[in-house]
């Protein structure tokens, strides 16, 4: 695949004078973790096709805190929550959007106090802006009569109740939406949240991910969707724990968009 | 007629009962105020409509539906017949017998729905009991309610059947000597009798004055067994009834995604990233109602007051744990126990108040590691599963989280793979061992 990614930083913006419309706040995993990444360039493929002016904050960003908040470490996070928004008052951020839900809900809700204030969306939010304002089109075809289910994460669905906007997203594929018996308010964990992606569980009889992908598969799914990247690989996980890789896809909302256009 | 000793045995009972009821919510509001201030003043009109909806509604109990249609039955029961004890308390007091009844027809519909309501409640609870006992809903099973629990749930069960049935057969025998033809001693005919009807041909056979004695009876244990009942909340899960409402009013108003920064960390965290700042200058001068505060909780002092209501409040019901993923899958952790282990430790501390005259004498035992684990704590996802799930909107997941943070920046007790992802952020800011300076190479990677 020829890669031809525009993807400029706020320094080279400012450079130019110019302010983006978005700030795209990548996060540790979509900047480091292989499965991520992808989902990193599936974004941005269509940011670029949308021709949204758009910038990164590059080798600038640095973790929001998140994990180490959730871990107990409130030093730990309010030093990462500083230095950030020292970073990104710098550049006078106004609108930013990230494709992790953990980064959405910290910089959302747990900077403004400390001083950084924005206006604070995630992919599948802003996703959903560009096709209302006609920006993005999307051309179902290859996803038509695909049953595809919806993971909803924590930190996207029950903590900022944005339940909506991606399933409106996979609804405009084409796709047949199934939902889960636990869904939405009532969607249960992939288990990763809190800092259990960095640990391993505490002693029980079964994986939090395997209880989630089961959950899944009921519904005989060919593709099951995911909203962030921790939850694309505890699912991930949970698919090939089952020998179920070659039957079941885990997706993430911007990559199903960019396949539907082919980017 | 009742004669002037039993008016003035009966203002009695009533001062003992609230008077006993008094006492026991001032230990209850002492004991809340242990915990640390925070302010749930602000959006009052936000907090009255939880509290409507919520606690007043029930909006979130009936999304168990047979669960919840059960629990308004008795709900609005409890309330409804409540009305009752109105003329039962004025009766008493002034040696009337059915002062209401001058309402005439109104009398009779209000009779005759706390009668149908009665019946009704009778029904709910057989079936609670049923799915506690009989089926044993696995949440009702566990072993989180081993024990005085599991009595204390069912005692509160069989209270409502002694103390519906007292109403209906008070009734009865009412009913029974107004229908005496002619009359009979001052049971006028007041009233509709849909449901104790059916009843009243038990009496049949006995003598008048013996009817007379035995509707005196069921009078007297039915308002009794009323403030024995009342009395009995303080001792049990069932204070939900009253403190459902204060509950719903001060809970957290913000996301549930958003935890609070503790203000503490900020002034320190400034302090450090001023470049200003002189690391050799003198510590400001104390704030003198400033406690030296310790980062995060391991007991319930630590705690916030609302934190502390929230587990007064609790009435066991275990819709958290049943949908707390750890909980599903066998870990150790259950926000319900989060909840019962909080109250039983301030119940400890409150008691450690009454006996040393109002000073906590320390006892060597706290919250952390005597109640709650840290493999408890550890499991948590941070999903707010339980939190969404409580009918009253407690949050076990906020006292988790006080109690990481004590773990943490205090004992620095985490677990390892922990504090290798913190050691990861603090040096190369991502939780895994990347250097900054490579996180924009995933744009030409292919």
């Amino acid at each position: 695949m020829s890669e031809n990614l525009i993807v400029p930083t706020m320094a080279e913006m400012l450079a130019q004078g110019k302010q983006p419309e978005v700030l795209f706040w990548v996060g540790c995993a979509g900047s480091f973790d292989d499965r991520a990444k992808k989902i990193t360039k599936a974004f941005v493929r269509i940011l670029n096709r949308s021709n949204v002016s758009f910038a990164v904050l590059g080798t600038e960003e640095s973790c929001t805190g998140d994990p180490a908040k959730r871990a107990g470490n409130e030093f730990l996070f309010q030093m990462q929550a500083m230095m950030n928004i020292e970073v990104l008052n710098g550049y006078e951020a106004k609108k930013i959007v990230t494709a992790c839900p953990h980064c959405f809900n910290t910089l959302k809700n747990e900077y403004p106090e400390l001083g950084g204030k924005y206006e604070v969306i995630h992919h599948t939010e802003f996703l959903k802006s560009l096709l209302d304002d006609g920006r993005l089109t999307i051309e179902g075809g290859q996803f038509k009569g695909k049953r595809i289910t919806f993971h909803d994460p924590c930190y996207l669905g029950r903590a900022n109740n944005v339940y909506e906007a991606p399933r409106d997203l996979i609804l405009k594929l084409d796709a047949e939406l199934v939902e889960m018996k636990r869904s939405k308010a009532n969607g249960l964990c992939c288990g990763a949240g809190g800092a259990q992606m960095f640990k391993d569980a505490e002693p029980g009889n079964k994986e939090i991910n395997i209880e989630r992908t089961e959950d899944a598969l009921e519904t005989k799914p060919d593709i099951i969707a995911a909203g962030c990247p921790f939850c694309n690989t505890m699912m991930t996980d949970g698919i090939k724990n089952k020998e179920k890789e070659g039957d079941v896809k885990v997706m993430d909302i911007a990559e199903l968009i960019a396949n539907a256009q082919d980017l | 007629m009742m004669s002037y000793l039993d008016n003035v045995l009966f203002a009695l009972l009533l001062i003992i009962g609230f008077g006993y009821f008094y006492n026991n919510i001032r230990k209850i509001i002492r004991n809340i105020n242990l915990g640390v201030a925070v302010d749930r003043k602000d959006n009052a009109k936000a907090r009255w409509n939880n509290m409507a909806m919520i606690a007043l509604g029930q909006s979130k109990m009936v999304k168990r539906p047979i669960a919840g249609a059960l629990h308004i039955v008795v709900y609005v029961g409890f309330v409804i017949i409540n009305i009752e004890l109105l003329e039962i308390i004025i009766d008493g007091l002034f040696g009337t017998h059915r002062v209401f009844a001058f309402l005439g027809p109104v009398y009779n519909v209000l009779i005759a729905s706390f009668e149908i309501l009665a019946l009704l409640v009778l029904v709910a609870v057989i079936a609670f009991w049923t799915r506690r006992n009989i089926i044993r809903l696995k949440r009702f099973a566990s072993s989180d309610l081993k024990g005085s629990p599991k009595n204390d749930a069912n005692y509160i069960l069989y209270f409502e059947v002694v103390l519906m049935t007292l109403f209906l057969l008070m009734n009865a025998s009412d009913l029974h000597l107004q229908n005496v033809s002619g009359g009979f001693s001052h049971f006028i005919k007041a009233g509709s009798f849909p449901v104790s009807q059916f009843i009243e041909p038990l009496f049949n056979g006995m003598s008048n004055e013996l009817v007379m004695l035995l509707t005196e009876i069921f009078w007297w244990l039915h308002i009794t067994g009323i403030l024995i009942f009342m009395n009995y909340l303080y001792f049990s899960k069932h204070l939900h009834i009253l403190l459902a409402f204060p509950n719903t009013y001060f809970a957290n108003l913000n996301p549930q995604g958003q935890f609070d920064n503790l203000e503490s960390v900020t002034k320190e965290v400034k302090m450090m990233m001023d470049p200003n700042a002189d690391p050799f200058a003198a510590a400001p001068p104390a704030d003198e109602n400033e406690v030296p505060s310790k980062f995060g909780a391991s007991d319930v002092q630590d705690l916030n007051w609302v934190q502390l209501l929230n587990a007064y409040t609790c009435t066991e019901c275990g819709r958290c744990t049943s949908s707390c993923p750890a909980n599903i899958t066998g870990k150790k952790l259950s926000p319900r126990k989060i909840m019962m282990d909080t109250r039983d430790r301030i119940e400890e501390v409150g008691r450690n108040l009454d006996t040393n005259k109002g000073v906590f004498i320390p006892d060597n035992k706290s919250l952390l590691n005597d109640y709650i684990t840290p493999e408890e704590l550890w499991a948590c996802t941070s999903c707010n599963a339980c939190v969404e799930e409580c009918p009253v909107n407690i949050s076990p997941l906020s006292i988790i989280m006080d109690m990481r943070r004590y773990l943490v920046m205090e004992q620095s007790a985490a677990p390892m793979p922990i504090n290798a992802m913190m050691t990861n952020i603090e040096n190369n800011g991502a939780p895994w061992q990347y250097n900054q300076q490579d996180r924009l190479n995933w744009k030409n990677e292919n």
